[in-house]
């Protein structure tokens, strides 16, 4: 199964607003994305926290919907 | 998924990662990884010459989830130093690049090959 870039910049957007989401689709084949997501919401997180962040965004389709994601997560500098 | 922290699985898991320095939950086997980010992962410590456990969670599905729930991480490889979970994949490959991930093992005196 897989899922649409505009969908999942949706949801990263929802919980994270303001953040500024590159999100690139690695393939083609709507299963295999990689996503730049820079967050003032980062601050102070470690980097396992920020991925989780954003992996709670995409409430439970990480690993089910969603094979991969590479995720790369920044702090507004 | 009725998984909580008591569980025999989530036991294993703590026993596994407190008895090994450095514990790689992957896909297959770290001569026959089954998923290009597992081999990814198992790259990075292989070219840091670092001494690891491999664990395959495609043999057992319980511990597929078990580790998942553990760290409250979605996806495999995860990679645990000293029974701390470090990351996956992508925080692997980026604290190698940074030099960080060598910096880490050495901060808790885990021996990796020269530069």
């Amino acid at each position: 199964m897989a899922m649409d870039a505009v969908e999942i910049e949706r949801l990263i957007k929802e919980a994270l607003p303001g953040a500024v989401i590159v999100i690139e689709d690695l393939r083609g084949d709507g299963d295999h994305y990689a996503a730049h997501v820079t967050a003032s919401q980062f601050a102070g997180m470690t980097r396992i926290q920020q991925h989780q962040m954003v992996y709670q965004a995409l409430r439970g389709r990480m690993g089910d919907q969603l094979h991969a994601l590479a995720l790369q997560t920044a702090i507004p500098k | 998924m009725n998984t909580t922290l008591d569980n025999p699985v989530i036991n294993r898991i703590k026993q596994d990662i407190g008895e090994n320095d450095v514990v790689l939950y992957m896909k297959g086997t770290p001569v026959f990884p089954q998923c290009g980010f597992s081999a990814a992962v198992v790259q990075v410590l292989s070219q840091l010459g670092v001494k690891f456990k491999g664990i395959d969670i495609l043999t057992d599905p319980a511990l597929r989830q078990g580790v998942k729930d553990f760290s409250q991480w979605p996806t495999i490889p995860q990679l645990y130093v000293k029974g701390e979970f470090v990351g996956g994949c992508d925080i692997v490959r980026e604290m190698d690049s940074s030099g960080e991930l060598r910096e880490l093992l050495h901060s808790k005196g885990i021996y990796t090959k020269a530069a």
